[in-house]
């Protein structure tokens, strides 16, 4: 039987990018309000979800070719290898620092070595989620 | 006066969400069910935005939306539940 959810799948293709919108606003509003890198990635994992649901596997396997473990794997390396940086500059294990640029056409922004530490952390959560709800849908 | 009216509303949105309750406990059949649950997302996200104008905050905003996400995206694999028995299809027939 022929199912018909052409309206289904076009308010779909609006509301990703809203949703991937939020994850990014959430990510970076988590340094002085709430947000962060935990909730980006669920959002962001959220996203992927509603994008299988609505279409097939194979069609966003062909549209998104990344392999989430892959994506699990290098973001738990990257918030480990943003705590083992520290031992550089002869600090203790997952000291922060942060500093002031001038950058043109934004004016003065606050860069630190958190942000990336969050992304490293957005990463694992999205190929974790990711991929234990694929392995979970792929059983039935 | 507009505080008697929030705080007025919110009771009324909590007597709404135990009416839905009810309807997801003897509800004949499951797509009751799965109506019932998107309607009390839907309940809880307004009592929210009744509530941070009541508290005068604009903490609440975010989970507004993801609560908004997290239940449009949950009715969704509901309904496909319903409908095709698989949520996450490998190829698609149509």
């Amino acid at each position: 039987m022929k199912i018909n959810n052409v309206i289904l799948r076009t308010v779909t293709k609006i509301s990703v990018f809203i949703i991937l919108t939020l994850a990014v606003y959430l990510f970076f509003a988590g340094h002085n309000s709430p947000g962060g890198g935990f909730i980006a990635g669920l959002v962001l994992a959220a996203a992927f979800v509603l994008l299988f649901l609505v279409y097939d596997m194979d069609t966003i396997r062909k549209g998104i070719p990344i392999d989430f473990k892959k994506i699990a794997a290098f973001g738990a390396f990257l918030a480990v290898g943003t705590g083992f940086g520290a031992f550089v500059f002869d600090v203790p294990f997952l000291t922060q620092s942060f500093d002031y640029f001038e950058v043109p056409f934004f004016g003065e922004v606050e860069l630190s070595t958190v942000t990336i530490f969050e992304a490293g952390v957005s990463f694992a959560v999205v190929g974790v989620v990711i991929t234990i709800i694929l392995s979970i849908s792929e059983d039935v | 006066m507009i505080n008697t009216l929030l705080v007025t509303s919110l009771i009324l949105f909590g007597v709404a969400i135990a009416i839905t309750l009810i309807r997801i406990i003897i509800g004949p059949s499951l797509p009751d069910r799965v109506l019932s649950l998107d309607m009390i997302g839907v309940q809880i996200v307004s009592s929210l935005a009744i509530i941070s104008i009541l508290l005068n905050t604009r903490a609440f905003l975010e989970v507004i939306l993801v609560l908004a996400i997290l239940a449009f995206i949950s009715t969704i694999s509901f309904t496909k539940y319903i409908e095709r028995g698989v949520i996450i299809e490998r190829k698609r027939d149509n």
